[in-house]
């Protein structure tokens, strides 16, 4: 070199970080894409909104039965008329047995001439059993006879144990994972596509700081993604947060890291995104379906049950159930975080290790 | 393999140029000397170190500008974001307001990388290249696609660099870009350097003062031998229709080609004759035309 330009003084001072320049470019490039904006943060509380709605607590529904028509003056319709719970409909036989074979009526009473009732109905269909029972009881009744022993109801609906309560931590458990591994691994495969990576290393940037600048981008947006889900359900449906906000923080945090861990194995190596969304897809399918988002994962058999707690997707939903439902001890969750922790290990070490800068 | 038996050295504050056709080994030849791309065998020396993994190869690259053939920056960022973004990487650097006059986008500052045109995309992608200040500035077909007018708007960045001592390294297959801009040429082809020189060297090197193109009517086929015996003619190539003749002087051969064509009945579809370039030097050496395998 020539002596005058390598002594020259450069500018030394007044410049950015390279590691909060990386995580504001995420940000920048993620909040100038509506569509991302959308599916992190609104359509979940749009999915919340509608099961919400969907699966909400009803008052106990009537029983629909049919009574034929040959008998509409006999006695027992009459009492049927005026029993609570029951809608009576008079049909003649063939359209009372339509009704039932369409699920129109729950159960069809046919009174016969001797005094005699005969019920005709599905024993596999629960509200036809359920019908079966009310409509013995009131006819029963009718009959003169007497309860022997005296009750008394009390109607209870408690918080934590409705559908909504069940499904709003599974739904920030898939969120988490959705955008864990779809918010990094996209990018990075989008980035080594265009050749960026291969520019970016081709300059001083440290590699470590460029992967990192990915998990400050996704701990940021977790305290929002969480905030808004876990608002929204609180706020609108009432959903508990029964325990530490601690170990909820720490939950999230931990499965925020380890699906982003997960995101970038999953683009350590590919070169298109269609690669890429073909293995995101095969990794987080089978979570969508065993891991309990949206029904209990104890509904699976047995012999799966090892595979499915083993998913982290699993240890990230019931964690978040166990600390939002119940106020978990950190021993009842112990089990969970450590899977958490286990996937988040030996995925990072993984991706690192078979990371393709070029 | 891409590149086999190439032996260069480049000096300090130096433009160097590596010409030849797509396909000929140039992107893998300053890939390797990037460090991108190891070299299956072989010493490659940058500012007088070899490359190494670790904190030498960056304090190595804290001292160079790359700009890629291939690269794509973030559509949605700024200009001044993306500069702001490179910058960040190295110790010392321009400041993005000195960078952006240097590329002349002051006006583009506040503009997304999708809305530029190719010329202001190259031009930022050149501005990345030169944030860090560097000694030795390496360019990927700079200028490949371009309009005259950006085309010059990079010659002048790039003489703007040179004119401060930095260091050159570019690849082409423009020989006017490299006749303009390189103080020596290596001409490539196949992977190997073929020729080596100073682009006045290089055209020296054909003996000839000037070259004659024309072109004849008809089916008739003209005896290469024939034409080569015509005084002054140094060598006579055939690329689809037309005829390059390098001569030793215009005024000399012209009398006599037009005539040997008259008595053969053979009327003349056009004629032209120009000084030599670099591009007759790589017709001479490999019988093909650079941009013929483009």
């Amino acid at each position: 070199m020539t002596p005058d330009r390598s002594t020259r003084v450069k500018n030394t001072t007044d410049n950015t970080p390279a590691i909060v320049e990386l995580t504001l470019s995420r940000f920048r490039e993620f909040y100038r894409e509506p569509e991302a904006v959308f599916w992190v943060f609104i359509f979940p509380i749009l999915l919340a909104g509608g099961l919400g709605i969907a699966f909400r607590n009803r008052p106990a529904e009537a029983s629909h039965i049919a009574v034929a028509r040959s008998a509409a003056n006999s006695p027992v319709v009459d009492s049927l008329k005026h029993a609570s719970g029951i809608v009576v409909d008079v049909l003649d036989d063939t359209a009372a047995a339509a009704a039932l074979r369409t699920g129109k009526v729950a159960l069809v009473v046919v009174p016969r001439a001797n005094g005699s009732v005969e019920y005709r109905f599905d024993e596999a269909r629960p509200e036809s059993r359920t019908a079966r029972m009310v409509v013995d009881r009131a006819v029963q009744r009718a009959g003169g006879q007497q309860d022997p022993v005296p009750v008394a109801d009390t109607k209870v609906s408690e918080r934590g144990s409705r559908y909504i309560d069940f499904v709003v931590p599974g739904l920030l458990g898939m969120n988490l994972m959705g955008s864990g591994i779809w918010g990094i691994g996209f990018a990075i495969v989008d980035a080594r596509k265009k050749k960026l990576l291969k520019r970016l290393i081709a300059t001083p940037m440290s590699r470590a700081e460029y992967l990192a600048s990915f998990l400050f981008f996704r701990l940021s947006l977790l305290v929002i993604e969480v905030a808004t889900l876990i608002g929204f359900g609180t706020l609108v449906f009432g959903v508990p947060l029964r325990g530490s906000l601690t170990q909820l923080v720490i939950i999230c945090v931990l499965s925020s890291l380890a699906f982003g861990g997960i995101g970038l194995l999953i683009a350590a190596r590919p070169r298109t995104i269609e690669g890429a969304s073909g293995l995101m897809n095969l990794v987080m399918l089978p979570m969508w379906v065993f891991s309990g988002v949206f029904f209990s994962s104890g509904n699976f058999p047995k012999a799966a049950q090892p595979f499915i707690q083993a998913l982290p997707l699993t240890a990230v939903n019931d964690a978040l159930r166990a600390n939002m439902l119940q106020g978990a001890s950190w021993g009842t969750v112990g089990g969970e975080l450590a899977i958490i922790l286990t996937w988040l290990v030996v995925c990072f070490t993984l991706a690192l290790r078979l990371f393709r800068w070029r | 393999m891409a590149v086999a038996g190439l032996d260069l050295s480049v000096a300090a504050g130096e433009c160097f140029g590596l010409l030849g056709p797509n396909g000929a080994g140039k992107t893998t030849t300053i890939e390797i000397l990037e460090g991108l791309t190891p070299p299956d065998s072989g010493e490659v020396e940058i500012l007088g170190t070899p490359w190494r993994e670790g904190a030498e190869g960056r304090a190595l690259r804290e001292r160079l500008g790359i700009q890629l053939q291939e690269t794509q920056l973030a559509d949605k960022l700024q200009v001044g974001e993306v500069l702001g973004l490179f910058r960040s990487f190295y110790r010392r650097s321009h400041t993005v307001d000195e960078v952006l006059a240097l590329v002349e986008l002051e006006e583009k500052r506040k503009a997304r990388v999708v809305t530029l045109s190719g010329g202001q995309k190259q031009r930022l992608a050149v501005a990345c290249a030169l944030v860090g200040d560097p000694d030795l500035l390496f360019l990927d077909e700079p200028t490949t696609g371009l309009d005259p007018q950006s085309r010059r708007q990079l010659w002048d960045i790039i003489d703007r660099f040179r004119s401060e001592g930095g260091t050159t390294v570019l690849t082409t297959h423009y020989m006017d870009e490299a006749e303009r801009l390189c103080d020596r040429v290596a001409i490539v082809d196949h992977g190997r350097v073929i020729s080596l020189g100073t682009p006045r060297e290089l055209i020296a090197s054909l003996g000839a003062g000037h070259v004659i193109e024309f072109g004849v009517d008809g089916s008739r086929e003209i005896d290469e031998a024939a034409l080569r015996a015509l005084a002054g003619v140094k060598s006579a190539h055939r690329a689809g229709g037309s005829w390059t003749l390098q001569v030793r002087a215009a005024h000399e051969t012209i009398p006599v080609l037009l005539q040997t064509l008259e008595t053969h009945g053979m009327p003349l579809t056009e004629l032209r004759t120009h000084s030599p370039t670099l591009e007759d030097v790589f017709v001479t050496l490999t019988g093909r035309s650079l941009r013929d395998d483009a």
